[in-house]
């Protein structure tokens, strides 16, 4: 992708590999899959459920569940690399480096305790300060995430918060060891639709503001359109596209990411009916042979059939496909 | 939440309401009251006279009233096997059950909750497996013989503790306490173990499983995203959401640790009120036998009542919106 | 018709049930265990060498024999040795586990036909009468199962005529021990009959005109058997459990008719003067009689009904 000389990632992902040994073998729901984030910059992750989004956060912020585990490739932030840290080492860099956002803020927070008292903690456990520091600066994030009263409101129950204020109270709780990078899993798919655009335009602002790189994980391509500065599309595990936001949306070259257009209200503007994709994303299970997508795809040639899969060289260097069209340069 | 409380105190008052009923009619149905207080010898006119006095010409609903006057005052009457009133015969026995119950308790809460959280924590380790294994085999086990093994091991074989009775007591005042010779703490190990390993392997099995499903809450992933520790993880955020439904069963535990103690005093021939019902129930004493019943039945309520409103201290959202917990 | 039987045989080897059997070491040591155990309870009369309750067959002399070790004065050997009567103390398990089996399995019985009753008609019917069975259950929860068994015990045995209490005090302690256990029978019947109520079949045999016991036993009953056939098992385990300690406490089955747990109150007296297996053997009758029904237990709940607690 697009690389300005001289600047490093604050994320850089390459030839990740996730793996989860199960008794029909070894399934692999992350696959060979490599990506930049610049400061200040926004990825969106997008994909079916399944196609191993959360998987790929899960496994930079060092969280995956065994017997998950990373498998193969490296995840560099800030030129370190991570994916290797021994336990202690990398529950330093969570928080600290990274910060998470989860989908739902009904259960991110711990129902017994006070939101302040979450925030001092994480913020005592990162940052060389003392307690009254700690209070202030947990004040302080409420305020910047635009909890009002925040002073009155730090000793206040998860419970007493309502869906779009507890998400930003996640965001604050994210963001309150000033991480270089957040990741963001479905950050507004549980909120109400006239929440989602404000939790969006904090999650940008606050990111600008300090430079915090994103990975935004997202089914939702209107998020992305709104967002991100990049996309990664992915299927099956795999890397299907990836490039300029505006380049993918407008103009994409990977079958899947063309169908994934058509079948969106967003991109299909002015057709009379939106398409859709035939079949379903084959499961992890049963993978077909060659590009996991070959059977669902209209241009599916012998060659997609057979392994190897293609990969971003393949189709240029942004898409996964033998045959894309009109690749980008 | 006061409107709660009262409501439980209620319905707490109902449930003794009832066992007073069921003591009352052990009473007065068991066998005849006037049989069993007179002997052989009797008359016409004896009977006539015992049944004015006993209330027995009364209504229904006015005996049983007078039942539960006497109850409240501690009087059961007179105990048919020993001839002293029972409040006597209770409440000089009563102190080494209570003592024996609560060291049990506090053995069983504080090692249920500490193993608990540590299989948890090492779910697939050797220990932790070695741990569910034996506490599996402690569930099968009855507490007797338990009693049994530990009086062959540590009093036949080894000597070092003694099998039976309660040691030497002080006086302090009305209670008579065992906890302050060294002969009486002695006394008291065995049966305090073998009364609290029974309630300390269910409350080790509910914690660890509370604990597995709290590990896996968003807010546990979210306090590990993080970067807390996980002392903290552990202690400060999923062990404080495991309590609820803990003190619920250990709360019942409590109760059930009384009743049990029926066992282990027989088995250690412990001289508490355990071992009165036990013989209360082989020699049909029924005025002993209804005294514990309603001693034990407070004893209960009281724990369930205690415990219900535990809850409000230890999860906020009820204070709030009762409802919102109870799900 | 050979064939037919051969047939079912074979499928039911094949089904999810046998499968999950055959992959559980646990379930099928325990089963072989338990069912070892039961034959030898009910072939006792046969297989037992001695009738430890026909005074004609003991000798004093036999009395505190070693296990596996000639007497000292008859020269005689017992497996297991003998208790101060000389009776044989693997006899005396055989018939132990009679008792200890029939009482188990009768009062289970009794609490599962009072249980699924009751819990039918609690939740079929519901109204007051449903309310206030479930009220009833509720209260004897708070109870533990044991103390709710002694004290009925002790209230039926001041029914009983004094010079009938031993011969009574087995079917005093099936009752006992069934009244305490029916709760959970009752509560799991309900739950699924709340649930299978409002389902179309039921309606529809319901418009058909059946009648409320008809529906209940042909169209409700089946479908909560095997939460039912959980609980039974579990509670077998329980029972026998029970039984075993009433009879230890003395307020069980009566000498004349001594079950195991009578055998270790027995047993316990010799505890001290070293004559150690007139207590260890029926202890460890016990155990494993009380390990593999539990155990069976647990496995069943998780093939038949993995959500149930």
């Amino acid at each position: 992708m697009n690389k300005q000389a001289g600047r490093e990632p604050v994320l850089s992902v390459a030839n990740l590999s996730v793996e989860i040994p199960t008794r029909q073998g070894t399934l692999t729901p992350v696959d060979k899959l490599s990506f930049d984030i610049e400061q200040g910059r926004i990825l969106g992750v997008v994909g079916e459920s399944g196609a191993g989004k959360s998987m790929t956060g899960n496994a930079v912020i060092g969280l995956l569940d065994p017997p998950a585990h990373i498998a193969g490739g490296e995840i560099r932030l800030k030129g370190r690399r991570i994916d290797n840290l021994a336990r202690e080492a990398l529950r330093k860099v969570r928080g600290k480096e990274i910060g998470m956002v989860f989908q739902d803020p009904l259960t991110s927070l711990n129902p017994l305790l006070p939101i302040g008292e979450q925030l001092t903690e994480t913020i005592l456990e990162h940052l060389p300060v003392g307690k009254t520091e700690a209070q202030n600066r947990a004040v302080a994030a409420l305020e910047e995430v635009g909890i009002p009263a925040a002073a009155q409101r730090i000793n206040s129950y998860p419970h007493e918060f309502s869906g779009g204020m507890r998400q930003r109270v996640v965001i604050a709780l994210a963001l309150c060891a000033e991480p270089s990078l957040v990741i963001a899993d479905e950050p507004t798919t549980a909120l109400d639709v006239s929440v989602q655009a404000q939790i969006i335009a904090l999650l940008k602002r606050l990111c600008r503001e300090r430079g915090t790189a994103i990975m935004l994980i997202t089914h939702d391509m209107g998020v992305i359109a709104e967002t991100a500065d990049e996309v990664a599309v992915m299927y099956a595990g795999r890397l299907a596209e990836i490039g300029p936001v505006r380049d993918v949306l407008t103009a994409p070259i990977h079958p899947y990411t063309q169908g994934l257009m058509a079948s969106t209200p967003l991109a299909a503007k002015g057709k009379k009916r939106l398409s859709q994709i035939p079949g379903a994303m084959p499961r992890l299970t049963d993978l077909p042979d060659g590009c996991a997508f070959n059977p669902r795809c209209p241009i599916a040639k012998d060659k997609c059939r057979r392994p190897p899969a293609p990969n971003l060289d393949s189709g240029g260097g942004n898409a996964a496909c033998w045959y894309a069209s009109g690749a980008r340069s | 939440m006061l409107a709660f409380a009262i409501r439980r105190a209620f319905q707490s008052f109902i449930v003794l309401l009832v066992v007073g009923l069921v003591a009352f009619s052990m009473f007065n149905f068991v066998g005849d009251p006037i049989d069993n207080m007179l002997g052989q010898e009797r008359t016409g006119a004896d009977i006539e006279r015992l049944r004015v006095q006993l209330g027995l010409d009364q209504p229904f609903p006015v005996q049983y009233y007078r039942f539960l006057e006497g109850a409240v005052q501690g009087n059961f009457g007179i105990s048919y096997r020993q001839g002293r009133p029972v409040s006597e015969v209770i409440s000089e026995r009563l102190p080494a059950t209570l003592e024996l119950a609560f060291v049990s308790a506090v053995l069983a809460v504080i090692f249920g909750v500490a193993l608990g959280v540590f299989t948890a924590i090492r779910r697939n380790g050797w220990a932790a497996n070695t741990i569910m294994t034996l506490s599996l085999i402690g569930v099968s086990l009855p507490t007797f013989l338990i009693g049994i093994l530990l009086i062959y091991l540590f009093a036949v074989e080894l000597g070092w503790l003694p099998s039976f009775g309660r040691g030497d007591v002080v006086d302090l005042g009305w209670w008579r306490t065992g906890l302050l010779t060294q002969s009486g703490l002695k006394a008291l190990i065995l049966p305090a173990i073998t009364l609290g390993l029974y309630q300390m392997t269910l409350i080790m099995r509910l914690v660890r499983s509370e604990m597995l499903e709290v590990l896996r809450q968003d807010y546990i992933r979210f306090a590990r995203a993080r970067g807390l520790r996980d002392k903290s993880v552990y202690f400060r955020h999923a062990l404080k959401n495991t309590l609820v439904p803990v003190i619920t069963v250990t709360g019942m535990q409590l109760g059930a640790i009384i009743a049990f103690a029926i066992i282990t005093e027989t088995v250690f021939q412990w001289p508490g009120v355990g071992l009165l019902f036990i013989n209360a129930i082989r020699f049909v004493d029924i005025p002993v036998m209804a005294a514990y019943l309603m001693l034990i039945s407070v004893m209960f309520v009281s724990i369930n009542l205690i415990v219900d409103l535990l809850y409000f201290a230890i999860d906020p959202r009820l204070r709030l919106d009762r409802r919102g917990g109870e799900k | 018709m050979a064939n037919a039987l051969g047939e079912t045989f074979s499928r039911a080897w094949k089904s999810d049930f046998m499968w999950s059997f055959r992959r559980t070491p646990v379930a099928i040591i325990s089963f072989i265990v338990a069912l070892t155990l039961i034959l030898g309870a009910v072939l006792a009369p046969m297989i037992a060498p001695h009738n430890p309750f026909d005074p004609a067959t003991l000798n004093l002399m036999n009395g505190f024999s070693v296990p596996m070790e000639p007497n000292q004065f008859t020269g005689e050997t017992f497996w297991l040795g003998t208790d101060d009567q000389g009776r044989d103390v693997f006899s005396t398990i055989l018939f132990g586990m009679r008792v200890s089996l029939f009482v188990g399995f009768a009062a289970v019985a009794f609490a599962m036909t009072l249980g699924v009753t009751l819990g039918l008609i609690a939740g079929y019917v519901g109204g007051w009468i449903g309310a206030l069975i479930m009220r009833i259950a509720d209260v004897q929860l708070t109870f533990p199962g044991i103390l709710v068994a002694m004290l009925i015990f002790g209230i039926a045995k001041g029914f009983t005529p004094i010079d009938q209490r031993d011969e009574m005090a087995i079917w005093v302690l099936i009752i006992a021990i069934g009244l305490s256990e029916w709760v959970q029978f009752a509560r799991v019947v309900r739950g699924a009959t709340m649930v299978e109520k409002n389902k179309e079949y039921v309606q529809a045999a319901r418009l058909n005109g059946r009648s409320s016991a008809g529906i209940m036993l042909r169209h409700i009953l089946p479908n909560v058997l095997g939460p039912v056939l959980v609980i039974a098992t579990i509670s077998l385990a329980l029972a026998i459990i029970a039984e075993a300690t009433l009879s230890f406490l003395g307020v069980g089955a009566p000498p004349t008719q001594p079950s195991l747990g009578t055998l270790i109150r027995i047993g316990q007296g010799f505890l001290f003067s070293g004559e150690w297996w007139i207590i260890l053997f029926p202890s460890i009758t016990l155990l494993a009689l009380a390990l593999s029904v539990n155990l069976l237990g647990d496995w069943l709940r998780d093939v038949l009904n993995p959500r149930l607690r």
